[in-house]
């Protein structure tokens, strides 16, 4: 199983976000996709998962073509997908909010498994499991939102931009779960950020993106030594 | 004091019956976001259904589950193939706001002309399957009839097994997640659009009870709901459009408002008084009675 997206592109209107985008994600990856804002970060994702539509090209996983159907279709076939901005049902509870994400499956039993699974990975959605979404600090929700998503049992993780708006320790504390699950677990990541050195720091392998094509791809650790990336992306 | 306590009873059980109309259309609007006219259409047709189980069967409950199962079906048939349709090819823009209104308007109008070419224009009733006389106590009688007490209770029951749905069964949290934020019930893997439907049938069959229970006290004819879907609208207004709780409260305020109107002010008032209470409550308080975030709740 990998993710390989081939030629892809993508417009929005008149505007090309993704343009003629290739790469692959290998199983069991952290993979980190960063760029500026309106590279093209979340339109990628969006479109992977089955939210936005493809203009042209290819993008799959294992036998699962993820341009065909839709989004609700893709969870099924094991790609989950965090959308930007903390994607929590505000009306909810942490607790449905939990449960939603295991809806499909069927099987309170294993609902119930997974659950135990998220709550200690995120301690603290524990102890607040009949409060509303809404009455979460940013972490919390981003927590929520990552224990959502992760109460599918995906095999491939979408995550945008997991540290916006969250102070600088809680998105340490995050960005540290995200490669606990990926150590611990089968499930490979495509995570996307603005927070550069942070994403990379923890991933495996880094893309560029810059104008919707790719500016450079390499092992994490090679994208941060290289003087040329430093520069233009991670700030010094 | 007797008089007091009838017009409480009575309000009571004219605002249940309008609690049950404003539900389906608060069920409709927090899931689609379109105000749904032909609900007093749907509603209608499926009150005729029950007339015509009851004028061969004679069984009164036997007619209210085949006009709740009606109702259900036309719910769920208008969203089908009006609404997914209508929405496929309008995605923005001021036409998608208008349109499925309009929709629903013309689907009314279409509605009730096959009503009315069905079963004719001239006046039905449904008998009442309990007394419609009142309650006597002592030497006094009540206006508030046992049928009266039997609305009552029956929207009770329908209430009990709505918040069942809504907080205990997964379907509930599927029509919830659908209602409250679509793209992420898409990506928590639920079939929105199928369960969008399934709320648009629960919608149906709550109209279709308000609609058989209004009619033993009244007449049935293809425009007689009009007002309780008007009523029931204004109910949904009190309660904020948001919120079932709302939509309950809602028509009970109403009932009882337009009930004290009708015995201590001048029955000629009532439906003034309806429409300028939706007014006020609009002018003064728009997001209705029970608003804010916490408003939208099962």
């Amino acid at each position: 199983m990998s993710l390989v997206i081939r030629n892809l592109t993508v417009d929005h209107g008149a505007i090309r976000a993704i343009n003629n985008l290739s790469f692959i994600v290998e199983k069991r990856r952290l993979t980190a996709v960063i760029g500026a804002n309106g590279a093209g970060k979340s339109t990628l994702l969006r479109t992977l998962s089955g939210l936005n539509p493809a203009t042209s090209g290819k993008a799959s996983w294992g036998d699962h073509n993820l341009l065909k159907g839709k989004a609700e279709k893709h969870v099924r076939n094991g790609v989950s997908h965090v959308s930007e901005g903390k994607s929590v049902i505000p009306e909810l509870t942490v607790e449905e909010n939990l449960e939603l994400g295991a809806l499909w499956r069927g099987s309170k039993k294993e609902a119930e498994a997974t659950k135990k699974y998220v709550l200690e990975l995120f301690p603290r959605l524990g102890e607040r499991l009949k409060q509303r979404a809404d009455t979460l600090s940013g972490g919390e929700r981003q927590m929520l939102a990552i224990g959502r998503s992760l109460m599918s049992k995906p095999e491939l993780l979408l995550l945008d931009e997991p540290s916006l708006g969250l102070a600088p320790l809680v998105v340490e504390q995050i960005f540290q779960t995200i490669r606990d699950v990926v150590n611990s677990s089968s499930v490979t990541v495509l995570l996307v950020e603005q927070n550069a050195m942070g994403a990379l720091k923890i991933a495996d392998i880094g893309v560029v993106l810059n104008l919707g094509s790719i500016a450079a791809i390499g092992p994490a650790a090679d994208l941060i030594a290289d003087p040329a990336i430093r520069a233009a992306y991670l700030g010094f | 004091m007797l008089k007091l306590i009838n017009t409480i009873l009575i309000g009571l059980s004219t605002g249940a019956i309008y609690s049950l109309m404003s539900i389906s259309l608060v069920l409709v609007w927090r899931s689609t976001r379109v105000i749904n006219f032909a609900q007093a259409g749907q509603a209608v047709f499926s009150t005729y259904i029950a007339y015509e189980v009851a004028l061969r069967t004679g069984n009164f409950w036997l007619a209210l589950l085949c006009a709740v199962l009606s109702g259900a079906i036309l719910g769920a048939f208008v969203d089908f193939f009006f609404m997914r349709t209508l929405f496929k090819r309008v995605t923005s823009g001021p036409i998608r706001a208008i349109a499925p209104v309009v929709a629903t308007l013309g689907l009314l109008g279409i509605i009730r002309s096959a009503v009315g070419y069905i079963w004719g224009v001239e006046v039905k009733s449904i008998p009442a399957p309990a007394s419609t006389d009142g309650i006597k106590i002592g030497s006094d009688v009540l206006p508030f009839s046992t049928y009266d007490a039997l609305v009552l209770l029956i929207v009770f029951v329908v209430l009990m097994i709505l918040t069942f749905i809504f907080q205990r069964t997964t379907l509930g949290l599927s029509l919830k997640a659908s209602a409250f934020s679509p793209e992420i019930a898409r990506l928590s893997g639920v079939r929105v659009d199928l369960t969008r439907t399934v709320g648009w049938a629960i919608a149906g069959a709550c109209g279709a009870i308000a609609g058989v229970l209004a009619t033993p006290n009244s007449l049935l004819s293809p425009n007689s709901l009009d007002i309780l879907l008007v009523l029931g609208f204004a109910a949904a207004v009190i309660g904020g459009l948001e919120s079932m709780l709302g939509a309950v409260v809602g028509g009970l305020i109403l009932g009882l408002g337009v009930t004290f109107i009708a015995n201590y002010v001048g029955s000629t008032l009532v439906f003034l008084s309806a429409f300028v209470f939706l007014i006020i409550i609009l002018l003064v308080r728009p997001s209705g009675i029970i608003s804010g975030k916490r408003s939208r709740n099962a």
